[in-house]
């Protein structure tokens, strides 16, 4: 097992030789591997000098779970454990964060429904852990296919949420990830999304640093809350407990702190923007009047019927977003400018991405925005449905 | 370091509120100490828990005061609380304390408690949960039980006083058969559950079923847990603290209703296992009790 005594300055307690996030992302020299999600997943946590992760089996993300004990087994990760259900996962999780640990935990569909009540908390504790989630359906009926349905119930959760389309970008945002919830100025969990199954258990070839460099630890003394440990003076700021009163500054309060929260989500766009290289990727003829408005496998999809609607003349392009929440809104934006027709594939039957693009554009935009094609509950998204939906759309427009 | 964060800036000195001065002068701090801390000490010296806004009379406010007056090193010790009344106290409690949601009080306790000993592995910290009985025995029932299958390094102490209190009175899972309460209008139609044999069958090493009638055995029994969730596993106290309110008492009743129950629903139970009695009597030997 790892002991902490063994971190030095310029090594942490595995032996690893500390670098920044920019070296790991952008500097360090990288060599092709072959792996899935989950593989991929154990990778980036090796290399994110992780304090903590609680673990609990639910499929598809069980492999990615019980690849991160392993790690702990292996004396990268410094404590972990699996915990009864997803419900006490993420209370545990807040508990490994308050008391100042790098956290990371991972869950699916029916897992993120259970543990709901967590997200908001932890957003209101600001503790800056990392949540993979592996998107799954969510019952009933019963489903363990892929399907994102459950991405829709945090978006209100005052959590980060980003969106990788692959295997590669799976690596890269799970690192920076942890550097942008940890900001000062952000300090707000993080949610990281892959489609289940999709990503998670598909083997692509991936560029990957060498396992002997890892992230600086986390400093929880800069944290905009004191660390749970006893080492600060304890925050007796409230001479009367708020919550349980009936006046205006109870009220106040509670208003102040979730618009707070709020704002250190949108203070992590500069920092997203830096790591991610952009909160929106856009592939395909940049003066196309048909748009595909999309994240994860859809935007992997939406890159296929792009590519097929070329080779019949039809110019389009793909407007992959990476953070849903903070929504790029000027991004996307600036994106459409010139653009008729805005396509949203979505891999769920309530459409949320819609309405969230709806909503960003709703006044600001001249677009026609087409929520479609539409699948669910394990369906693919095949080229040839990108297709159909839209010359159904712009014939039956005649357009 | 946890003891000097209480020591006040000069610069500030003259600034300070009286009961800030007080926690750094006249506090009972373990490492000030040469011999256990205790209740004897409490007319003299500053306790911990400042003031609080439950109701005049209430024996869960005497019932902080004893166990926060028997932290063994209340500079190192972090509590975990949940919702109801005691949440009421939680912000006047001079140490790091902890409100997260309903019922995971257990499962967060044991985030901390994982967390410290990894952080810090030469320093004893002390996690302690304290929770009513709604939060306990009924919301929270699964995340308490599971952390002592886990063998969490955490004690619990459960506040018992048979309703939910702070939401107007109602039946929880604690209250004795036949009492009517609100949602149990009829009367509650199954038996008080023995979470106290629950704890001990799920694994608790030191577990007692107390009034708070008698101060120091209070203190005491929270020594005692607390020294043994550090060095060998789960302890659990249940510890009557009646809500005056809802049975209809007056606010100078509430220790006569404890004293009443000592010999009812509340008569000693005791379980100590073979080695946090090995571990106690070491203790003992040690000067540490």
């Amino acid at each position: 097992m790892a002991s902490i005594k063994d971190m030095t300055d310029t090594h942490n307690w595995s032996g690893q030789k500390l670098v920044t996030a920019d070296h790991m992302l952008f500097e360090a020299p990288r060599e092709k591997h072959f792996m899935t999600g989950s593989e991929v997943l154990k990778e980036a946590v090796k290399r994110c000098t992780v304090d903590a992760s609680v673990s609990y089996p639910i499929t598809p993300q069980s492999e990615a779970a019980h690849l991160i004990g392993e790690l702990w087994a292996e004396g990268y990760v410094g404590t972990y454990f699996r915990g009864e259900n997803e419900f006490g996962v993420m209370s545990e999780v807040a508990g490994c964060a308050m008391a100042g640990a790098r956290t990371i935990t991972t869950t699916s569909g029916p897992g993120t429904l259970r543990a709901m009540e967590n997200f908001p908390q932890w957003s209101g504790t600001r503790i800056p852990c990392q949540l993979i989630l592996m998107a799954r359906g969510i019952n009933s009926p019963l489903t363990i296919q892929p399907d994102n349905l459950e991405v829709t119930f945090m978006l209100e959760t005052g959590c980060q949420i980003w969106y990788a389309e692959n295997v590669q970008e799976l690596f890269d945002m799970t690192i920076a990830a942890f550097i942008v919830a940890e900001k000062p100025d952000v300090h707000v969990p993080i949610v990281t999304v892959v489609d289940g199954f999709f990503v998670s258990h598909t083997r692509e070839s991936v560029m990957l640093p060498a396992d002997d460099i890892a992230l600086f630890p986390y400093e929880p003394y800069k944290s905009p809350l004191p660390p749970i440990d006893s080492e600060t003076p304890p925050g007796r700021f409230l001479r009367d407990p708020f919550v349980m009163k009936s006046n205006y500054i109870s009220y106040a309060t509670h208003a102040s702190w979730q618009w707070e929260v709020r704002s250190a989500v949108e203070r992590s766009r500069r920092y997203a923007e830096h790591f991610l290289k952009g909160l929106v990727h856009i592939t395909g003829d940049l003066d196309a009047d048909i748009a595909f408005v999309t994240c994860g496998t859809a935007a992997h999809q939406a890159k296929e019927g792009q590519r097929e609607l070329a080779k019949l003349g039809v110019k389009s392009k793909v407007i992959k977003l990476r953070t849903i929440r903070p929504f790029p809104t000027k991004e996307l934006l600036a994106a459409l400018e010139g653009v008729k027709h805005a396509f949203v594939p979505e891999f769920n039957v309530v459409g949320w991405l819609e309405k969230e693009v709806r909503t960003a554009l709703y006044g600001k935009s001249d677009t026609e925005i087409i929520g479609g094609p539409r699948v669910a509950g394990g369906m693919s998204l095949p080229a040839e449905a990108i297709l159909k939906e839209v010359f159904e759309h712009i014939n039956v427009e005649g357009k | 370091m946890a003891i000097d964060i209480y020591k006040i800036n000069p610069e500030f000195r003259d600034i300070m509120p009286k009961e800030i001065i007080d926690l750094e002068e006249n506090a009972t701090w373990a490492q000030n100490q040469t011999k256990p801390r205790g209740i004897k000490e409490m007319p003299d010296t500053k306790e911990i828990l400042e003031e609080h806004s439950l109701c005049a009379g209430c024996p869960e406010a005497a019932a902080l005061r004893y166990v926060l007056a028997a932290l063994p090193k209340p500079e190192e010790t972090i509590i975990v609380n949940s919702t109801g009344c005691t949440s009421l106290m939680f912000p006047h409690i001079a140490l790091h304390t902890v409100h997260s949601l309903f019922g995971n009080q257990n499962a967060v306790a044991t985030g901390i408690k994982r967390v410290l000993d990894w952080r810090f592995p030469d320093i004893e910290k002390d996690v302690v949960v304290l929770a009513g009985d709604g939060a306990t025995v009924d919301i929270g029932l699964d995340y308490t039980l599971q952390s002592f299958f886990r063998q969490e390094n955490i004690t619990t102490i459960c506040f018992d006083n048979e309703v939910y209190a702070n939401t107007g009175g109602q039946e929880s899972g604690a209250t004795p058969k036949g009492q009517v309460f609100k949602m149990a209008p009829l009367g509650k139609k199954f038996e008080k559950v023995k979470m106290w044999e629950l704890a001990t069958t799920a694994g608790c090493h030191y577990t007692m079923n107390m009034t708070a009638s008698a101060p120091k055995a209070v203190a005491k029994a929270v020594r005692e847990a607390i020294l043994v969730a550090r060095e060998i596993g789960p302890t659990f106290l249940n510890i009557y603290t009646p809500c005056i309110l809802e049975i209809g008492l007056s606010a100078n009743e509430g220790l006569g209703e404890m004293k009443d129950q000592d010999k009812d629903r509340f008569a000693s139970y005791k379980f100590v296992s073979p080695e946090a009695e090995e571990f106690l009597k070491k203790c003992k030997a040690e000067g540490k009790l």
